[in-house]
């Protein structure tokens, strides 16, 4: 069975639509890559996928794990597991990064009928991930994402996403604003998180993080429609020509 | 799914207090409606000596010459006065209950419900002891005793009347006057009990006092009267809950504490209010309007107020300090919390008239539903007051678009080496934080709890670890059903 099944998906944000027809469907084990120029409909894919009710659909269907995501309210999606990496990480302040893991991590556990962790048995499990992905302890004892530099905030949705263990990660422009070295460290956790089960849709405008996260799969979006797939070779392509050629249509 | 939402939504918010129940129990009350016979009959019931009867009586006569204040940000049909019963007490089946055995079991069982420990022996680890106030007078303190070994006098205010006189007239209105308000001028003619505590010089409190306040029975007004002093080098820290049944009609509360500190000693005050706040329609709830403020009267002295508010239909409560001491210390931590038809004006008052004296206020405020929330808060430094240092936090946060919160900081400054901050700040809760919590697996109600006490960690960290934990449920369960 699929892991996500995208059938002729439209959106709308503020009326306005923006996805005008996207199919695609990921299987387990599966990396595939989307990129498309600015407002084509990148994070709008991620937004509704993920359920956030700004974003309205409007046509088609989702299948997650073949349960239609319409069924499933936000944290229902989480908790069934499906976790996006976010392009702009919100803040919670008053709140520690640790508090809140142990609660994202037990809320998730509650939902698929898991014992709830204590605070030994998830200290552990921080300790094991700290492992994957590298992460700083005055990170995790700080606010969710507060005074964080821009590359802690991204190494934070990896952490985050080792930590909660989904089975499809989507990760909405995660290289974008991160230099060389903090790319790296995303691209190392993502590829450490692989395995035949869990499947990841990486949104990028550049190519650039392809050369770390090698995807099986890539798609092209061009104003809410792909409008070309391929293997990974196709990423290279659109490094030489840009996506200038759909840009007169 | 949004529909389905909206509908468990609406289920949560139909949620029952779940400190409604009523409990079915005998009691003493007096006929409703207030004149000078209704304070002498008061008065007479608790066998109380003249002086004690006359201050009442004056006070009184004071209070029929007063109107209701209408200055704060608050709207309710008059209050018709005559219609309340000023007195109802449990009957005891014994006259006074000497020891926990004598007391009605049906009441213990209220307290059990109300999840206060009054047997000493389930006492956590003899951290806290309790004085309960059920309708208006008090029926229990536990570890009595050991606190007598210290010299720590702690227990209802009547029998403190009767067993400490010279210090209950020492400082009964000294620092709230039977004159000083409205509100505070009914308490004083009708107040019915409360607990009084004083600790003696040098003594530092080894355990947290408690009082539980529960209001039963039904149209009766509950006037209690606190009486806090801690003497010179002395420390206690005191903690205050209250609850009542959930009832059609609104109920009056109007208490009054008074906190006198003596030099160098210190008194940290912390209350957790869940009195029923009426239904989603604003049916029902009680009026809380107290007056509550500390004396630093001596040098180096120093009064913290912490405060929840999460429960009442509409809350009237400034709790204060004045700072006469030089070098003193005042500090008032709030959290109030308004959901549906729930209305808070609160905060507080800086007095300083000392040198060296310095203030804090961090508030707190969240309005949810259709609620309405003010800040009010004077800070005063007076010509004598060298040095003196204020710093004021007021922050606001809205959930929902029908609901408003309110800032009204007055300050008043006639000493030129004063130091005076102020910051307010207003937020809407973040649709975005909201599903970035959803998107880890947390729900809304948990994500909106979970912002919510991120916003009031400053305050939370100043109440006792016990009562922290209560404060962060107690706030969840006052959210629900605000966000949909």
């Amino acid at each position: 069975m699929a892991l996500l099944e995208i059938k002729d998906l439209h959106a709308s944000v503020a009326d306005k639509p923006i996805l005008k027809g996207i199919n695609l469907t990921i299987k387990p084990g599966e990396v595939h890559a989307l990129m498309g120029p600015n407002g084509s409909g990148k994070s709008t894919l991620s937004n509704v996928l993920a359920g956030n009710e700004a974003y309205v659909k409007t046509r088609g269907q989702v299948l997650f794990n073949g349960v239609d995501i319409d069924d499933l309210a936000a944290h229902e999606r989480a908790c069934a597991g499906m976790f996006l990496a976010f392009q702009y990480p919100v803040e919670i302040a008053g709140i520690s990064n640790m508090y809140f893991l142990k609660a994202a991590v037990n809320a998730v556990r509650k939902y698929q009928g898991r014992d709830q962790l204590d605070a030994m048995d998830f200290l552990d499990l921080i300790e094991e991930k700290k492992k994957v992905v590298t992460i700083r302890d005055d990170l995790l004892e700080r606010a969710v994402n507060s005074g964080f530099s821009g590359g802690e905030k991204k190494r934070n949705e990896i952490f985050q996403m080792a930590m909660l263990e989904p089975k499809l990660g989507i990760l909405d422009e995660t290289d974008s604003g991160l230099d060389i070295d903090a790319l790296r460290v995303v691209a190392d956790g993502v590829n450490a998180l692989r395995n035949e089960e869990r499947g990841f849709l990486v949104i990028t405008h550049y190519q650039r993080l392809l050369d770390y996260i090698v995807p099986d799969h890539v798609h092209v979006l061009v104003d809410g429609q792909i409008v070309k797939s391929g293997g990974k070779e196709l990423a290279l392509e659109l490094e030489d020509e840009g996506y200038t050629s759909w840009d007169s249509e | 799914m949004k529909i389905e939402d909206e509908k468990s939504f609406d289920e949560l918010g139909d949620k029952e207090y779940k400190y409604g129940f009523v409990t079915d129990i005998e009691s003493d009350s007096l006929p409703p409606g207030l004149n000078e016979d209704i304070v002498r009959a008061i008065s007479k019931r608790k066998d109380e000596p003249e002086w004690l009867t006359d201050w009442r009586v004056k006070a009184y006569h004071h209070w029929t010459t007063l109107e209701e204040p209408t200055w704060a940000k608050v709207e309710f049909p008059p209050i018709d006065y005559q219609a309340l019963s000023y007195y109802s007490a449990p009957k005891q089946k014994i006259d006074a209950p000497k020891s926990l055995d004598e007391i009605d079991p049906e009441l213990l069982e209220t307290y059990k419900k109300l999840g206060i420990p009054l047997h000493e022996q389930e006492v956590f680890a003899g951290v806290v002891a309790v004085d309960a106030v059920f309708d208006s007078v008090s029926v229990a303190t536990t570890f009595k005793g050991k606190l007598e070994e210290m010299g720590i006098i702690f227990g209802s205010f009547s029998d403190a009347v009767k067993e400490h006189p010279e210090l209950v007239k020492k400082y009964l209105g000294s620092v709230v006057p039977y004159k000083d308000n409205y509100y505070a001028t009914l308490n004083s003619a009708v107040f019915s009990d409360g607990s009084f505590c004083y600790v003696p010089p040098g003594v530092r409190c080894p355990m947290e006092l408690s009082t539980y306040f529960r209001i039963n029975a039904a149209n009766t007004g509950q006037f209690e009267r606190t009486l806090l002093i801690a003497d010179e080098g002395a420390y206690v820290s005191y903690l205050e809950g209250c609850t009542a049944p959930q009832r059609d009609e609104n109920q009056l509360h109007a208490a009054v504490v008074e906190l006198v500190a003596h030099k160098d000693a210190q008194i940290k005050y912390s209350t957790v209010q869940n009195w029923y706040p009426g239904d989603k329609d604003g049916k029902g709830g009680i009026y809380n309007f107290v007056t509550k403020r500390g004396h630093c009267r001596g040098d180096n002295s120093k009064i913290s107020w912490t405060q929840v508010e999460t429960g009442s239909a509409i809350t009237w409560k400034y709790p204060s300090c004045i700072l006469k001491g030089d070098n003193s210390v005042g500090e008032f931590y709030s959290v109030a919390v308004t959901n549906n038809m729930q209305q808070a004006d609160t905060g507080t008052k800086m007095i300083h008239i000392g040198k060296n004296t310095s203030s804090t206020i961090i508030s707190k405020g969240i309005s949810a539903g259709k609620a309405q929330n003010s800040y009010r808060g004077m800070v005063k430094v007076v010509e004598t007051a060298e040095n003196a240092r204020n710093f004021s936090q007021c922050d606001s946060m809205l959930i929902g678009d029908q609901c408003g919160a309110h800032t009204f900081p007055y300050i008043d400054v006639s000493n030129p080496t004063a130091q005076v901050e102020h910051e307010a700040t207003t937020t809407k809760i973040g649709e975005d934080q909201i599903f970035y919590c959803n998107q880890r697996g947390l729900d809304t109600e948990e994500a909106v709890t979970m912002i919510v006490n991120g916003f009031c960690k400053e305050v939370f960290r100043e109440l006792p670890m016990e009562f922290a934990v209560e404060a962060q449920k107690l706030l969840g369960i006052s959210l629900e059903g605000s966000v949909g």
